[in-house]
Parts: structure tokens; sequence; C-alpha cells
């Protein structure tokens, strides 16, 4: 279910005793990934520059809109058509998010690389 | 198939990390915001195979959504003001979660509403995804009502209406958040673990919805205006965070892997800006600061204020040969960044030498007086940073503050009992001259003294701050 993580999975059940580990559950495998992802956030966003504090925010939250794959994935539905507006809601929210706020934060940097 | 997806998905993560590095450096901050953009058109563009080799998709209704949200954010990024920027990435924040959110409530919808087997949300689709989706719920729900209410507090309005700056502090507001709370945990529970059947299943999540969305409100309704970059850079964590909570729904490790990385660099910020009030994140959420306010304002306690006009300060500054501007919340209000640059130009061209104090939590966002000044075209290597430039301060001829407060205010250095005691300030007043921009003697955010308008060496101009500026660069083109 989480095919990118294959390798890791792998690794862990190389790791453990030959019978345990053969069905981790979904969410335990997305557990390692979010704990590790926020840990490799924490370390590549190291000493932001304060002029970059607004850019760097506003950025980050167009990253957020990747719930967009969600949004797709439940707009795709014909039937049931409630779960198919809701979805689309979703979708049209995202890509402001996403659209919007990656042009911004363009518009920002280009701001202070003029000047340069 | 399968395996290109999932390639294009580790692909996208990858660059989403790279981007993220790239944008905490200056040098590369552009570029590194460009590879996110790419990131998130590989990750639709995979996301659209996806559904087509799923051969399951409806074209106009997705098409049309991508077309309608993007107009909407592209013309909105395009037209809004660089004074707008705040209250911008407060609503920005607050569709990220909505649309997280929803997409929670409409994997619900599709799977126990519309499709139910009269079991629970555990046995239909396993206690992982059951719990998450209440959590998907919950967390975007917060994000999106707060991210409201920080939007309806910087705009000042909302849908017409006034909006107080002022923290609004509800009547046994802890023992409400505490018990919203326990309310979300009990709803959710029992969404996952407890209700069965379509319609006690739909009142049940709408329940969960009205928690989480009351509690958006009440968390952040009792934090006051210049408490908000602690606040937008919290709000930004939980749009990550949310994000993440729908990749854990539909089991995409992307979705939690931008989510994680969202939700880091919005701690990072909050944190830097926490420290640079030296409060911990529990009391700006709780601690309703402010809220006791206008007892120590006013009038009353100054005996030493000495005002001062544009004549004056424009002889002062003609005889200056250093000067320091900081700018505060009032800069961004009288939109005076121009003015400011103008005025600075001038005295560059006079021999002075002139640079730019900000403090970290100047303003209403995190680097809110950067991107001010960087639209005036003041050269971003004369903003310095508050332990950068405090040092400079003693051999300073004139501080000009700009419509800032509690940040200059002194007795955060000595006064124990002064509610701000400990927060680190820029060291204006060991300026030779010091000239005090502000509409009036009323008190900051603090609601505190401010015993620099008090000393012998600051000089109080009553002015509008764009107005002030504006007179001076008239008299100091007559001297």
């Amino acid at each position: 279910m989480f095919p990118n993580l294959l390798l890791v999975h792998q690794a862990v059940l190389a790791a453990g005793p030959t019978d345990a580990g053969a069905d981790i559950p979904p969410i335990l495998i997305g557990l390692y990934v979010f704990v590790l992802a926020t840990f490799v956030g924490f370390e590549v966003i190291t000493k932001v520059p304060p002029t970059l504090h607004t850019p760097l925010m506003s950025g980050a939250n167009a990253i957020s809109g990747i719930t967009i794959v969600g949004a797709l994935f439940c707009a795709r539905f014909f039937e049931p058509a409630v779960a198919n507006v809701i979805g689309f809601c979703a979708v049209v929210f995202a890509m402001i998010n996403v659209v919007g706020g990656f042009l911004v934060t363009n518009r920002m940097l280009l701001m202070f690389k003029k000047k340069n | 198939m399968q395996t290109l997806i999932h390639v294009l998905y580790m692909l996208a993560s990858v660059l989403f990390i790279f981007g993220l590095k790239r944008m905490s450096k200056i040098k590369t901050s552009a570029q590194g915001n460009g590879m996110a953009a790419l990131a998130m058109l590989i990750a639709i563009a995979a996301t659209l195979m996806d559904l087509v080799s799923q051969g399951k998709i409806e074209w106009p209704f997705i098409i049309a959504g991508i077309v309608v949200g993007s107009a909407i954010g592209a013309w909105y990024a395009l037209t809004v003001q660089m004074t707008q920027m705040p209250q911008m990435v407060g609503l920005f924040n607050g569709f990220g979660g909505l649309s997280s959110f929803l997409v929670g409530f409409s994997f619900f919808w599709e799977n126990m509403i519309a499709h139910h087997g009269g079991e629970t949300t555990a046995v239909a689709l396993g206690a992982d995804q059951a719990v998450t989706i209440a959590l998907s719920i919950f967390v975007g729900g917060i994000t999106f009502s707060g991210s409201l209410v920080a939007y309806a507090k910087l705009e000042g309005s909302i849908l017409g209406k006034k909006v107080p700056d002022q923290p609004v502090l509800l009547p046994g507001r802890h023992v409400l958040n505490v018990a919203l709370f326990l309310g979300a945990i009990l709803v959710g529970w029992a969404l996952a673990f407890l209700v069965q059947g379509s319609f006690v299943h739909f009142l049940t999540i709408l329940v969960l919805s009205v928690i989480a969305l009351a509690m958006g409100i009440t968390l952040v309704i009792a934090i006051g205006g210049a408490d908000m970059p602690v606040v937008i850079s919290l709000l930004n964590s939980y749009s990550g965070i949310a994000a993440s909570m729908t990749g854990f729904v539909i089991q995409n490790n992307l979705l939690i892997i931008s989510g994680a990385l969202v939700g880091s660099a919005g701690l990072i910020l909050t944190n830097i800006m926490c420290k640079a009030m030296n409060r911990s994140l529990a009391n700006v959420i709780f601690g309703g600061f402010g809220a006791v306010a206008a007892t120590g304002g006013g009038k009353e306690g100054y005996t030493n204020v000495k005002s001062t006009g544009p004549e004056e300060l424009a002889m002062i500054l003609d005889a200056a040969t250093k000067v320091i501007f900081v700018p505060g919340y009032g800069l961004a209000v009288a939109q005076a960044q121009h003015a400011c640059r103008e005025l600075g130009d001038m005295l560059e061209k006079k021999g002075v030498e002139v640079s730019y104090a900000i403090h970290p939590v100047a303003g209403r966002m995190p680097g809110h007086m950067n991107v001010l000044l960087a639209e005036a075209n003041v050269p971003y290597d004369k903003l310095f940073e508050m332990d950068q430039i405090n040092a400079e301060f003693k051999t300073t001829d004139v501080a000009i503050i700009l419509g800032a407060n509690d940040v200059v205010n002194p007795a955060a250095l000595h006064d124990k009992n002064s509610p701000i005691y400990g927060m680190p300030i820029l060291n204006v007043h060991e300026a030779r001259t010091v000239v005090v921009v502000k509409r009036s003697l009323g008190a900051g955010f603090a609601g505190i003294r401010n015993e620099l308008f008090d000393a012998d060496n600051s000089l109080m101009f009553f002015s509008d701050a764009k107005k002030a500026l504006t007179d001076v660069i008239e008299e100091l083109k007559a001297v």
C-alpha cells in the first residue's frame, strides 16, 4: 500500500525475526514516514534569514496544498454525487492554495532579487 | 503503471525537500519555490494518470475544479497588495485546511454514508483509516476556522462587519476549550468505533465538524493582533499536519511527507517568533496577553514628554551622519514604506549612513517588515536583525521609530515587574536622539507605559507615519 517505502519495509522485515512484521499495518509505516519527514524538515530548514520568513511561510503553505491529490481522488466519483460535489470543492480550495501560494511567493522573491 | 506513478510521487517528495532547503537561503529561494511548484505539478499529473489507469474519472468535474481554483488563486496572488500579505497568508492557510477537511468528509461520505453496510467505520475500513478520517476532519476544521478568524482580525473586518484587533476573552474559555477537546476525542472515537448506519454516521461526523470549527474559533479569537506572527506560523504548521492526516486517510506517502515538511517549517517559525518575545507557545495561546491592557496607557504616567515636528526633525537629520529607521506595525497601517525609502535615499545622497533595524516580531506576521520594505525597493542588505544592529545604536545620531512600541521599550531590559521583562528589544534608547513617530501616547499591545517616551534623549512626533515622513522630506528639500 506504500510501494515507495517498499525498501524500508523490506529492511524492516529483514531486520526483524522471520515471522514478525509479515503484516505491519499501513498506519505504522505511515507513521515512520511522518516522523522521519518531520525530522528532515527540521534539518533542511535551518537558520532562515528574517527576510525569508514570509516567503518561506507562503511557500510552505502552497506545499500544504498537496492535499489536492486527495481532493482529485474524491472528485472522480460519479456516484455517489454528494461525495463528488464535496470533492469538487476540495479541488477548488486546494488549487487556490497551490496556485495562489506559489505565485505570491514568487512575486515576493522577485522583489527581493531585483535589488541584488 | 502503478510503479511509474509511485516513482513520480517519490520524485515529487524529493523535489519538495530540495525546494524547501533552497527556500531558506536568499540566493536560491526563487529557484526553491520553482522546484516546489514543479513537484506539485508532477504530483497532480501522477494523480491524474492514476485515476485514468483506474478507469474512473469525471473529467469535466475535475478540470472545472482545477481551472476555477487556479484562476481564483492566480487572480488573488497577482492583485494582492504587499500590505495585505498577512491576511492573504492567513486565508490560504485556511483553504489548505478546508481542503483537507473536505477530503476527509468526502471519503467518509463515499465509504460510510452512501455505501453503508451497517458496520462501524473501524470494521468497514479498518481502525487505521477510521481514526485518521476523524483526525483529518478535526485538524482540517481547526485550521480552517482558526485561519478565518486570523484573517478577519488582520483584515479588520469580515463580510462587512468590523472585527477588533484585541483578544476576545470568552468567560470560562479554558474550560470551554478543554470541553471541546474532550468532546472531539469522544465523538471522534464514536465515529471510528461505535456508531453504525448512514444517518447516525452523518450526524456524528457533523457534530465532530462543528466541534473542530468551534475550537478553531475559540482558540484564535483569544489572541490579539501583535501575537499574530505566532498564530499565523502555527496555523501554517497545522495546515501541513492536516495534509499529512489526509495522506493517512488515502494512504499516500507523498501527502504524509509534504505535510510533515510544512508542519516542521511552521513549527520552526513559531519557535523563532516565541523566542523573539521571550514567551512560551502556551503563554501566547492561552495567556490572553494584552487583554488586561489600557490600564498603564494614556497620558498619565508621562512627565517628560517633548514633542517635535517636521522642521525640527529635518534640522536634526540634516546634521546627522548615521540614522537608523525602526519600522513597526504603524508603518504597515500607514502604508509608509515608500515614504520611508524616499527619506532614506535622500539622506544617503547627503552622505548619511542609513540602515533599518527589524525586530523579529515587528508587524503581524514573520518577516512582515522585510516584505514591505522590499516592496519599496529598500535593498535587503540595509535591513538588519536585532542581534546584528543592537551594538550600532550607541554610535547612532538619530533613531527614527515608525509605529513600533513594545519592541523598543527599555523596561524589558531592567524592570522585573514589567510584563514584557526579558523580551529582547532593539536598544534604540542608546542612540543620541530618538524620534518616536506615533499617533498618540497610547499604550502598545502589551498595554504598558513605554519609558522610552519619557527619556531625555527622545522626542515624540505625533503623526501618522506616512504624513510625518512626507512632511520631513518636504522640509529637508527646503534646507
